[in-house]
């Protein structure tokens, strides 16, 4: 079992298995269907067997491949997963599956199409999660802009070519600055190797240059406020499946990025500069929870609300410099580091789920407004339940996948300075205000106009997207410990670097 | 004199000669509807010359004709793409060609001729020599667009041609005597070796601005890009595809025979002064391109700003630099004869192509050549992990290699801004409501094959593109 090279095929069986979708699939929606279901399937099946085959004890990485790609240049197809990358490749493993399901009837215009991009998009993001080797990273990163394009290019809404064309265009821009960054380090250590880049010393001067570039970067891809303008417009003109996606999975690329890139290799410029990346995500957590308050677009609140959820990701990768080298806790940055990895989990559970419930009523509706909404859990019980219990998670319910990374982050925020602590804390109220208020307009109440009476609750397919991802939200909430523990030494071993200073 | 030594290192080029002659020849006694015996021929004949450049290569560099003619790895490498691309651009042209009633032994023999002019040119070790091989390749470029006689639009983009042609080829000359002049001799290792102790520092320079000129034209490099829209655009589909292909592959072994063979020690002068092309070139492509509705003439504008991040590479001036262009050179020109043979492949008779608006909705009509073309377009815009992202990357690598970061971020804004015109095309193909009639399964099959065997290659060597590189490092390690 374990000479399986589980990290490759993880990759290369959904890419792989795009071929015989869009060859089988074409003038046969049902074949791509099934087919498609059946890769979305085997791939997540691989990311369990991965489990087993991982040693959470240790902080090493595992699951190791590492063969010469391009020999002249050192490049090699170097691939590895330590607790983050192994959580982060079962989310995608299991959004994947949920989308394919998701978009079963929704999708009815080239369908051997949209199920091929979107295994592919798969493969790619699991890529992203495992490269060792910088340019194979960049490879991925930027490979996945080109079947989101036209994910949102073809299936998207009214407005979806200028969308699709600020997404490509706005982290396209932010990745060839890192590129530039990739390059000098090459020069430096004479390797794209990640883990020889993070022993490379570095001068203060090279490392403020080199965290900027990566911070344009992943700022994009989190994204981070003030470069967070194309994730409303990506979303709101999304299919359904391109948001669960984009809002689930590829937002965490961006934070993962800081994990990897930023933290370990320009550890004293990211010391130095920490407070930006604080100022900003608490920017994104207050302002931007203001205003999602006032959106009247349902995907536009979500795709705000993302933002903010964001926010803590940032604040809790970034405040453990605050701890470790100012007020030299440990314990606490370990603490907010796990929140914010957390927080990435559970929102991709959360966001995803709250678009599939705007999904869910756009396909009967066909329209996303919230005034156009209203009584819906008289006719939609189920769905009703369903989507109060995301409503509770996104604000962040004890109980709930929201509560547990939030929480952590605040503490650890505390720990290194009240204010920074008031400030995120105020998402409890912010959240709960723009979450609950979107239910009360929608959910509750009489049944708004003759459209909604007409509604019809979900059905088992449905049903059976929302509950995968109720599950999710509820296990976490209740027993995060399986998903701490898998991350936790390889935290662990990330706080103790970034003592370490390289000038 | 001349020995047998001399006739097997040129041998490629002999056989060549005689081939084209004889198709020629042959091609007189065959009708119209005989015209494949010509078209298979030719490309037999391409492939044997091949065949005959890889199998009888020197181990070492050897020259023939005291030192006139140069065969080295930079030479092999740069024949075998050039008569490969000229092979791909047969086979695109035939239908094309065909439907217009231009399939006419001249086309093939003027390619040949052309692909010839490009062999020479790469090996050469002389002023003389670069000299010859390009008036070859350039004469048998202006009649080639010339070719439809019918058309003002081609007879206008011919005759711009000419006429820039033989100006720059003017200069080109006019710099060479200066040279000459100044070092007393043509071969260029002698003037590479008289250039440092030379008594006329101020007329090498001069010499060089010309040779500079006469570089930047050919490439199409701004500000010498102004035939280039004109003539991509006039010419027949099937020219314009070769134009866009071997030549580029021709106008980077004339720049490294006569920038680093020959002046090489004034390496510090001439890299400014490609650095400033190279700005030039990538911020007017880049730009200028947003604005073309025609994609033979957005395409031509693509060119010129993919001519400046070739000069990144060139400008770098060190072995690792210059194989860093080549295969760039490589990269673009297989880009080129994929994104043109597209627009080959979509022309019926009485119909082109060419504006980007006729690839509306291609999506539905056909979406492997939809595919076909987004490969294509991808990759021009460097994205990974198609081959023309990697080019990019080495690029890149060389300039910031030499010192010159600030060329780097210059030509990475202007991928930023290339990225657009790129995406839109992909836009129209695929988000956009078809217009027209579907594509009939009645695509040439030898024009289908070909093309999607350079589509996929695209993707193929983005994925598997080691073996190429350490081609063009060992061509120039030597």
């Amino acid at each position: 079992m374990s000479n399986l090279p589980l990290l490759s095929l993880l990759i290369w069986v959904p890419i792989v298995g795009a071929v015989p979708v869009l060859l089988a699939g074409a003038g046969r929606p049902n074949a791509a269907r099934w087919l498609a279901l059946l890769v979305s399937v085997a791939a997540f099946v691989l990311s369990l067997l991965a489990l087993p085959a991982y040693d959470a004890s240790s902080a090493a990485m595992q699951l190791v491949e590492n063969h010469p790609w391009i020999e002249t240049l050192r490049v090699n197809y170097h691939l590895g997963a330590d607790g983050i990358s192994l959580a982060l490749i079962l989310l995608t493993t299991f959004t994947t599956i949920l989308v394919i399901v998701g978009a079963w009837e929704v999708i009815q215009d080239k369908v051997h199409q949209y199920m091929a991009a979107m295994l592919v998009l798969e493969g790619l993001m699991i890529g992203v999660f495992c490269a060792m080797d910088a340019l194979l990273f960049y490879v991925f990163f930027e490979g996945m802009l080109i079947p989101m394009f036209i994910i949102i290019g073809v299936w998207g809404g009214p407005r979806r070519v200028y969308a699709t064309l600020k997404f490509f265009i706005y982290t396209f821009l932010g990745s060839i600055f890192m590129l530039i960054g990739l390059i000098y380090l090459y020069f430096k250590a004479g390797t794209f190797d990640l883990a020889t880049l993070a022993a490379l010393p570095l001068g203060m001067r090279e490392q403020t240059w080199l965290f900027f570039a990566f911070l344009i970067a992943f700022a994009i891809k989190v994204p981070m406020v003030p470069v967070h303008t194309w994730l409303p417009d990506a979303h709101v003109e999304a299919p359904t499946g391109g948001s669960v996606v984009l809002a689930a999975v590829m937002l965490k690329v961006g934070g993962y990025g800081f994990l990897r890139f930023s933290l370990p290799i320009v550890p004293d410029a990211s010391h130095a500069y920490a407070w930006v990346v604080i100022a900003l995500s608490l920017i994104a957590i207050v302002y931007i929870g203001y205003v999602a308050l006032v959106q009247e677009d349902m995907k536009k609140l979500i795709a705000y609300s993302s933002v903010a959820h964001m926010g803590f990701v940032t604040l809790g990768t970034f405040i453990a410099f605050m701890l470790v080298r100012d007020a030299n806790d440990v314990q606490m940055a370990r603490l907010g580091m796990q929140g914010a990895m957390v927080q990435m989990i559970s929102h991709g559970f959360v966001s995803g789920a709250m678009f599939t419930c705007i999904g869910v009523m756009y396909d009967r509706l066909h329209t996303r407004m919230i005034k156009d909404y209203g009584g819906l859990v008289n006719v939609m019980p189920w769905f009703a339940a369903f989507m109060v219990l995301f409503a509770m998670a996104n604000c962040g319910l004890p109980g709930t996948s929201g509560f547990v990374g939030e929480f952590k982050v605040i503490l650890a925020s505390f720990a290194a300075s009240p204010w920074i602590a008031l400030f995120a804390a105020f998402t409890l109220i912010i959240g709960a205000g723009y979450t609950l208020w979107l239910v009360k307009r929608v959910v509750w109440g009489e049944v708004a106009n003759p459209h909604v009476a007409e509604m019809k609750d979900i059905n088992a397919r449905e049903a059976f997207v929302l509950g995968a991802f109720a599950l999710g939200v509820l296990v976490l909430g209740v027993w995060p410990w399986p998903l701490t523990h898998l991350m936790d030494a390889s935290i662990g071993q990330l706080v103790e670097k970034l003592v370490l200073t390289k000038v | 004199m001349l020995s047998l030594n001399d006739i097997l290192t040129l041998l490629p080029e002999l056989y060549l000669t005689g081939a084209v002659c004889m198709l020629l020849l042959i091609d007189v006694f065959l009708k119209q509807d005989q015209r494949w015996v010509t078209h298979w021929l030719a490309i037999l004949v391409l492939a044997v010359t091949g065949w005959l450049v890889v199998s009888g290569q020197p181990a070492t560099p050897a020259t023939a004709f005291g030192g006139m003619f140069v065969r080295d790895g930079v030479a092999e490498v740069l024949k075998v793409f050039a008569l490969l691309c000229s092979g791909i651009v047969l086979v695109l042209s035939r239908p094309y060609m065909r439907d217009r009633e231009l399939h006419i032994g001249e086309f093939y023999t003027l390619i040949l001729f052309a692909t010839l002019g490009i062999m020479l040119l790469v090996s050469a070790g002389s002023l003389l020599m670069v000299y010859l091989g390009l008036e070859l390749l350039t004469l048998s470029s202006y009649a080639l667009v010339a070719l439809n006689r019918d058309s003002s639009l081609s007879s206008e983009a011919a005759i711009k041609y000419f006429v820039l042609g033989a100006l720059a080829s003017g200069m080109l000359l006019y710099g060479m005597s200066m040279i000459y002049g100044a070092t007393g001799t043509l071969d260029l290792g002698a003037i590479r070796a008289a250039s440092a102790t030379s008594a006329h520092p101020t007329l090498l320079l001069f010499g060089l601005v010309f040779l500079i000129v006469g570089i930047g034209f050919k490439f199409g490099a701004a500000p010498f890009h102004m035939w280039l829209p004109d003539v991509y655009q006039g010419a027949p589909t099937a020219v314009t595809t070769f134009i866009g292909s071997a030549p580029k592959l021709a106008a980077f072994g004339m720049a490294y025979r006569l920038l680093d063979s020959g002046m090489g020690g004034l390496v510090v002068h001439w890299q400014e002064m490609l650095a400033v092309l190279a700005v030039l070139s990538l911020a007017i492509g880049n730009i200028v391109a947003i604005a073309q509705k025609n994609l033979k003439r957005m395409l031509a504008y693509s060119t010129i700003s993919h001519m400046g991040y070739l000069f990144l590479g060139l400008a770098n001036g060190t072995p690792e630099g210059y194989a860093a262009a080549m295969f760039y050179a490589i990269c673009y020109a297989l880009m080129a004869t994929t994104s043109f043979g597209i627009i080959l492949a979509l022309a019926r008779a009485g119909f082109e192509a060419e504006e980007i608006a006729d690839l509306k909705g291609l999506n539905q009509r056909s979406p492997w050549f939809a595919g076909l073309m987004a490969l294509a377009m991808f990759s021009l815009a460097g994205v990974p992990p198609l081959f023309g992202f990697f080019a990019k990357v080495l690029v890149l690598k060389a300039a910031i290699d030499a010192g010159m970061l600030w060329l780097a971020i210059v030509a990475i804004v202007a991928a930023i801004v290339g990225l657009y015109y790129y995406l839109h095309v992909v836009k129209v193909m695929y988000f956009d409501k078809p217009e027209g009639e579907p594509l009939s399964a009645q695509v040439d099959p030898s024009l289908r094959l070909v093309l999607s065997a350079n589509a996929l290659a695209l993707l193929a060597l983005g994925l598997w593109w080691g073996p190429l590189l350490a081609w063009c490092q060992r061509a120039f390690a030597a």
